[in-house]
């Protein structure tokens, strides 16, 4: 369990220092947690408190019980974070490949590299050997940065935007690899996300607001308040499926 | 040959052994061992030191090694070596030198090497540039690489200088004739106070010809790298070149393109972009469980592979 304490963070820009989180308190059990909330309200800060890259200004934050502030990005990581970043990061010379066998750990088989591939919808054969640079599309990169994270296969994952810069066309198949891990992954899988979709698989849903927690709660319990009343924010996504039980 | 002289034959020639095909290796300055074939003669020049290498018309397939090794501190090699590459022929030849100096002394080799590559051939020529040793003398390399390719032939050059070369003057000319192509891939590191620097000229003289130079360099410590490169564009043909550079430290880089367009049809671009490593890759990596030095490594070996 993945657990915040009275975190705040404080960011430098050019009128001054603005405080971006406003003391957060939060507990994420290992289940599927949905953070989301209007733009600029703090969600992709919060990430990257949870992963390490950026130290919070106060507060702290618990992975299993331990104090885990004052660890680097890289001790998180061996801890068991995993973090999926909203643009994926380009590299010359890097190979899917390669980037799938550090992010496991080992020397990965072949079969285990496609494996992951194709658990993100891509063709493993004809990604395997191709480099992780600009060559790739958006949403090409963006499935390979999730994949990595499948291979690390680590008790806590956060995704920061997974569906950014992904088309319409692969959205459903996306959705399917967060279903898959849902059913499969013990550990806490954390998302940052606007879509609705994503929502509707979710078990707790978070909203931050203007830097504070807005709401925690079920996903029947959030979902309603989120888009109005049931009667008058009536989406089909939201109003279809398990939300009608 | 001992240990040190096999050691820096694997490292610049993958040689592990006596290689099957023509080979000629340089050792200290004087010829340690040569084999030709029946499509390859080797010969040495009795004008300049040096060799003479042959390769007949229609030769496919074969590899050639010629390797230049210096163990003894302190020596100065000069050597001129011409290729003739037969018309239709595909061939790959390795080259490389390597030094070991564990003395006091300066240990310099200056390698002319001369390209006259047939109508219609094609060659791949790899050449790999390394220096080690104990002693605070100097490794000093200057490869002078000329090539002539004729109508038709084609060239990839694969030029690595891994580490340990203090000072390096790296000169090489391409002309090129009708349909004749040249793709060029260079990497180095430099590290220390080490200086390289580089010097390519393509002329592309001939109708339809192409040139492609792609230079990837990373400079550490206090090292600093200049790369030149000139593309003229002296028909309808098409020239690319391409600097990429990280810089650590106190590494300084420095590039400077030119490229002339001397016929209407002539399309030619430059591309460069010097930089640190991007933050964000290593901590990509760093979220994958790497160290920062671990990270910083990954993206160096990937960059120069």
């Amino acid at each position: 369990m993945l657990e915040l304490k009275n975190v705040s963070f404080t960011a430098e820009n050019g009128e001054g220092e603005k405080e971006i989180l406003k003391d957060i308190s939060l507990k994420i059990e290992d289940n599927f947690t949905v953070i989301t909330g209007p733009n600029g309200g703090g969600k992709s800060t919060l990430a990257k408190i949870i992963a390490g890259i950026l130290t919070p200004s106060s507060g702290k934050i618990l992975l299993d019980g331990e104090d885990i502030t004052g660890l680097s990005v890289t001790d998180r990581a061996k801890k068991g974070i995993s973090f999926a970043f909203q643009q994926p990061v380009h590299f010359k010379g890097i190979r899917v490949y390669d980037l799938l066998s550090l992010a496991s750990g080992k020397n990965l088989s072949l079969n285990d590299a496609c494996d992951y591939l194709s658990q993100v919808g891509l063709c493993a054969r004809d990604y395997i050997d191709r480099e992780v640079n600009s060559s790739l599309s958006g949403g090409e990169l963006k499935r390979i940065e999730i994949a990595t994270v499948l291979a690390r296969s680590t008790k806590v994952s956060v995704f920061d935007e997974p569906e950014a810069g992904i088309d319409l066309w692969s959205f459903g198949n996306l959705i399917k690899v967060f279903e898959k891990m849902h059913g499969s992954c013990g550990g806490s899988i954390i998302i940052i996300s606007h879509q609705e979709r994503i929502l509707n698989i979710a078990d707790s849903v978070v909203v931050i607001d203007s830097g504070r927690i807005k709401t925690v709660g079920s996903k029947q319990e959030v979902l309603p308040k989120l888009f109005g009343t049931v009667e008058k924010g009536c989406r089909a996504s939201v109003c279809s499926g398990k939300e009608t039980e | 040959m001992n240990n040190t002289e096999l050691e820096l034959l694997k490292i610049i020639a993958d040689m592990n052994a006596t290689p099957d095909g023509a080979y000629n290796i340089r050792a200290n300055g004087k010829l340690a061992d040569r084999q030709v074939t029946e499509n390859v003669n080797i010969k040495t020049k009795t004008d300049n030191p040096g060799i003479d290498i042959i390769i007949k018309p229609n030769t496919k397939n074969e590899t050639v090694h010629i390797p230049v090794i210096i163990s003894e501190t302190g020596l100065t090699d000069l050597v001129y070596n011409d290729f003739y590459i037969g018309e239709n022929s595909d061939v790959t030849i390795v080259a490389g030198c390597g030094i070991h100096n564990c003395g006091e002394n300066e240990s310099r080799h200056d390698g002319i090497h001369t390209f006259y590559v047939g109508k219609n051939a094609k060659v791949k020529y790899i050449e790999k540039h390394y220096g080690e040793g104990d002693g605070n003398g100097s490794n000093v390399m200057n490869p002078t690489t000329i090539v002539n390719i004729e109508d038709g032939g084609y060239m990839e050059m694969e030029t690595a200088q891994i580490k340990g070369i203090d000072s390096t003057k790296r000169v090489t000319k391409a002309r090129l004739a009708d349909n004749a192509s040249i793709v060029i891939h260079e990497k180095i590191m430099t590290h220390g106070t080490q200086h390289a620097e580089t010097d390519f000229t393509v002329d592309l003289d001939g109708e339809n010809s192409g040139a492609n130079v792609i230079s990837r360099s990373v400079a550490k410590g206090n090292s600093f790298q200049k790369f030149l490169s000139k593309i003229n564009g002296n028909n309808v043909c098409n020239g690319h070149t391409e600097c990429d550079a990280i810089i650590m430290d106190g590494g300084k880089v420095t590039a400077i393109p030119e490229l002339t367009a001397n016929n209407i049809d002539a399309s030619l671009i430059h591309e460069a972009a010097i930089g640190k490593i991007a933050g964000d890759q290593l901590i990509k990596l760093m979220t994958l469980g790497l160290t920062e030095k671990e990270a910083e490594e990954q993206i160096i070996n990937g960059f120069l592979k």
